[in-house]
């Protein structure tokens, strides 16, 4: 950590976006995690794709447990909506949250401990319920605020920092969000931003419940040669299979991208989502053989990163419920209590 | 590209903008640092043993280091080095300690200094420590050369200018003043074992056109009447005044002229405004003072009744690019316009002039009539004379001439020890030394500090109007000179990388405010520029760039806006970064440092 605030001057060529912001707008406080934290590049990368997408700040709701990771929304978009809730409970907080206003972004970040331990049945139901949001997860397989103990996500056999192993299952939480209806799930790695960024843009666009599980290497208690959370170890065995990237205009979307199969899913705004194939045989609509694929790979010692899985036409909770368009909390008393007339109607209705 | 090489003592020592910018390569943020912690004698004796002058400079300088301050790139304006400079001359302490010991036995050489100016001065300061018995030959009766007779006393006090030179006299110069040099074969038959010219460039340019002649007596040599003010010989200057050139030695004759009760003064200069040789300040200056500044109007001839000067004809021109983008100047077809004079002060340069110096003394001289020198070690044509200052290339400032100064006394050491004036020159160094003190923290203020320039107090303009021995500027007091100090980036303080210590974490990427960092596949220099965090667009600033790291990335830094403010190395996990000290080496004879 450092206590030195980042300086106000920025380069001269930063790039603005159409609402006249540049990246430092986005960013936050400054970072009191360790010093090379991967969790602080995940902030990073959110500052990035934000600016990119050129959303307002304001338009956006951070959640988060308890945890470093859960600390990171105050070193990103200093100009949001937040809420820091109960160990294990944001997704609760965030499905209230949601309901009442769907015209927020709704970026919930939790970590291994907070999503897999303590909170994983809360986890699973707020997938189960395509809660319209990106849910990041920082996985760096460690409680590092509690002096390193293993998590529910550590490898077996991955060793602590003083080399004794890991006794246990890891919980795999993205074959898990698959299985049970994430509707946008990725697996990505701190140390490669580019994929990242390009993630967390079309997760944000996403209409539905989009899940990236980042590995986040902690530099205190994680990332030696005994881990199979550390930067060497993912830098090594990750394999991407597929990218993605959010592309909303023409101009943008002659853009050279690096060789591969494209494939370009149009959204509800006419904007695209854009995916390359790094790995040409892997298909990202196929839900069974993804959850497969994975624990193949997973067998073989390699991390498969990239989008894995992602549903166009997928339903979110406001489409399930059959909600009016209107956000919950625009809704005022005459809409709310209809009046002496509707009730009756209502109760014919069963009579 | 190939993995920046930072122990050539050149690389690191160019991050240091102003540094690299001056000619005698002072210190700068080192001075900088000792005046925010208050300590002005040391500050002093930085400069002081770095350009010789540093109360004449903080006040003269043309100030080289400011354009090329690293603030004039992230904001606008650069640090205010000079009237930082002035701040360590005004409040420094008693310095005696710290001058360095002249020994009472002479080492057995003589050495001869032709002028007392700047060059010949620091030359003097230079040898005698070593115990070479110095001889110093000038016209005027007291020393100081173009500082004491060009330099007003409004800018430049006496007692200044006086303390500093008399420093060097009283370190045991035998001088020999109001000695005026007419015949160098005699000097040389004098027998002494080296000469030094620094002479200067005393002879100011004249002008020929129609009625130049007729109206001489109503027409003066800027340099010539500025000297002659200086001594007290011109009190006064009556009527109307024009002054012709765009120079600093303009801005002093108008400035002058004004205080000596010139009915009105005009500046008008041949050229257009922004390419006029005088410092912005100085310019600024002229025109608080209600004065004048004509542009575009080259003169065409003198009018003259019975030996009396009437005016000017000017015509009228205008700068028009070329087809290469070069300002070209053009008449723009309007009527001539006649300006009333009754006084011209010419001040449109200054020439070296050695008719002194016989052409048969083995001294060669081009076709500019400038020596023939060797531009590393000053030695002339002939191994015994050496030249300094303006009277070595042209018309310079203080400051060249002390970096020239420097030189030419270790030329003149190696050669009395008979070495070899190249080959034992001593080596330009650096040293790199670590800032860090314990977690978080550094031995610099690595905070970057957004504040503005701070304006410099001035004395009221009806007081130093009347006056021409008070002093305009009336430099930064210990408060504004601290707050200006903290504007210094500290750009001697380097990030330096160490590749070994690297796990490609990101966290300087991350953190660094102005996208300076980058882990990027290697490449040819202008490619690789265009694929940085951000394009590195300013080539005359250097990209590090170290050994390839294990995912065969390498790291590059654009060294043009980092701000040094540390972050890097404080995000640093493995302390790959680390924030050093450049110091840099320049050798120098007889510094108190050695």
């Amino acid at each position: 950590m450092t206590f030195v605030t980042k300086p106000v001057a920025r380069h001269p060529s930063l790039k603005v976006n159409e609402l006249g912001l540049t990246r430092r707008d986005y960013e936050g406080s400054v970072s009191t995690l360790c010093a090379g934290c991967g969790h602080d590049s995940v902030s990073a990368a959110i500052v990035s794709a934000c600016a990119e997408l050129g959303l307002p700040p304001h338009k956006f709701l951070k959640i988060s447990g308890i945890g470093c990771s859960s600390k990171t929304p105050n070193y990103f978009l200093g100009h949001s909506h937040g809420f820091n809730s109960v160990h294990g409970r944001m997704p609760s907080v965030a499905t209230g949250a949601s309901l009442a206003n769907k015209e927020l972004y709704c970026l919930g970040i939790s970590g291994d401990g907070d999503s897999a331990s303590i909170g994983l049945g809360q986890f699973a139901h707020i997938v189960r319920r395509r809660i319209n949001m990106l849910y990041i997860v920082d996985n760096n397989g460690t409680y590092g605020l509690t002096k390193g103990q293993f998590s529910a996500t550590n490898d077996l056999g991955s060793t602590s920092k003083r080399g004794v192993p890991n006794l246990y299952e890891p919980i795999d939480i993205v074959s898990m969000a698959m299985q049970i209806g994430a509707t946008f799930v990725a697996r990505s790695f701190s140390g490669d931003k580019r994929q990242l960024v390009g993630l967390i843009k079309a997760g944000l666009m996403h209409r539905g419940f989009s899940f990236i599980d980042v590995i986040s290497p902690c530099v205190a208690f994680n990332n030696h040669g005994g881990s199979t959370k550390s930067f060497a170890h993912m830098r090594n065995m990750q394999r991407e299979v597929v990218s993605a990237d959010y592309v909303a205009s023409e101009a943008e979307m002659t853009i050279d991208y690096e060789a591969g199969q494209l494939e370009d899913i149009t959204m509800p705004d006419g904007a695209r989502l854009r995916l390359r194939k790094v790995h040409a045989d892997y298909d990202p609509h196929d839900r069974l053989r993804a959850i497969n694929y994975l624990g193949e790979r997973q067998r073989e010692g390699e991390v498969v990163t990239g989008l894995l899985y992602v549903e166009s036409e997928a339903k979110n909770t406001h489409d399930i419920l059959n909600l009016v368009d209107a956000p919950l909390n625009s809704l005022d008393e005459d809409d709310l209590c209809p009046g002496v007339g509707a009730l009756e109607s209502i109760n014919q209705s069963f009579r | 590209m190939k993995p920046t090489n930072i122990h050539n003592p050149d690389y690191f020592h160019k991050v240091v903008d102003c540094q690299w910018a001056c000619p005698a390569h002072t210190p700068v943020p080192e001075y900088i640092r000792l005046i925010a912690a208050e300590r002005y004698t040391e500050a002093y004796m930085l400069n002081w043993d770095s350009n010789v002058f540093p109360g004449i400079l903080g006040r003269t300088c043309d100030r080289p280091c400011e354009p090329a301050c690293r603030r004039v790139r992230t904001e606008e304006k650069p640090v205010a080095i000079c009237r930082l400079k002035r701040v360590a001359a005004d409040y420094k302490g008693d310095i005696t300690d710290y001058l360095p010991p002249v020994p009472k036995k002479k080492n057995g050489f003589r050495v001869a200094l032709l002028g007392s100016g700047p060059a010949s001065l620091a030359v003097a300061r230079d040898l005698l420590p070593l115990g070479y018995e110095v001889h110093m030959f000038e016209k005027d009766p007291a020393g100081g050369g173009m500082m004491r007779t060009q330099i007003p006393a409004f800018r430049l006090p006496a007692d200044v200018l006086e303390e500093e030179v008399d420093l060097i006299l009283d370190m045991g110069v035998e001088c020999h003043f109001g000695h005026e040099i007419t015949s160098m074969k005699d000097m040389l038959d004098m027998g002494f074992d080296a000469y030094f010219v620094g002479t200067g460039a005393p002879r100011g340019r004249d002008l020929d056109i129609p009625g130049r002649a007729e109206s001489d007596a109503h027409i003066s040599i800027g340099i010539d009447w500025l000297s002659s003010v200086a001594f007290g010989h011109t009190t006064s200057i009556q009527g109307k005044v024009i002054v012709m050139g765009g120079g600093n030695t303009a801005m002093d004759c108008c400035r002058t002229s004004k205080r000596l009760g010139a009915e009105s003064v005009h500046v008008v200069v041949r050229s257009g405004f922004d390419v006029m040789k005088a410092s912005e300040w100085e310019k600024e200056e002229a025109m608080l003072e209600g004065i004048p500044i004509i542009n575009n109007r080259p003169p065409r001839e003198f009018v003259h009744e019975n030996g009396q000067l009437k005016g000017i004809w000017f015509t009228c021109i205008e700068q028009v690019p070329d087809e290469n983008g070069r300002l070209k100047s053009v008449p723009t077809g309007e009527s001539d316009v006649f300006m009333e004079a009754d006084h011209v002060l010419m001040a449109i340069g200054q020439e070296n002039h050695c008719p002194w110096i016989e052409r048969d003394l083995g001294i060669e001289f081009d076709k500019w009539d400038c020596p023939v020198l060797d531009e590393i070690t000053f030695q002339s044509t002939n191994p015994k004379v050496f030249f300094g200052g303006d009277s070595a290339f042209g018309p310079e400032n203080i400051i060249w001439a002390s970096a020239h100064a420097h030189q030419a006394a270790i030329s003149i050491h190696l050669m009395c020890q008979g070495k070899d004036l190249k080959k034992d020159r001593p080596p330009r160094g650096v040293n790199l030394i670590s800032q860090k003190m314990g977690v978080h923290e550094w031995s610099y203020d690595s905070e970057h500090d957004p504040a503005t320039r701070v304006l410099v107090p001035h004395s009221k303009l009806d007081k130093t109007l009347s006056n021409i021995k008070v002093e305009v500027e009336l430099g930064f007091d210990a408060r504004l000179g601290h707050f200006e100090a903290q504007r210094c980036l500290n750009c001697d303080v380097q990030t330096v990388f160490t590749e070994q210590l690297c796990i490609e974490c990101d966290a300087c990427v991350d953190i660094c405010p102005m996208d300076c960092i980058s882990f990027v596949d290697n490449g040819e220099e202008a490619e690789l520029r265009t694929r940085l965090m951000a394009p590195a667009e300013n080539h005359e600033q250097d990209l590090y760039v170290s050994e390839a790291l294990p995912t065969t990335r390498v790291m590059v830094k654009d060294e043009d806006l980092c701000l040094h403010c540390g972050l890097c190395a404080e995000r640093c996990p493995t302390n790959a970064w680390d924030m050093q000290k450049s110091i840099f080496h320049l050798p120098q004879l007889g510094s108190y440092a050695e």
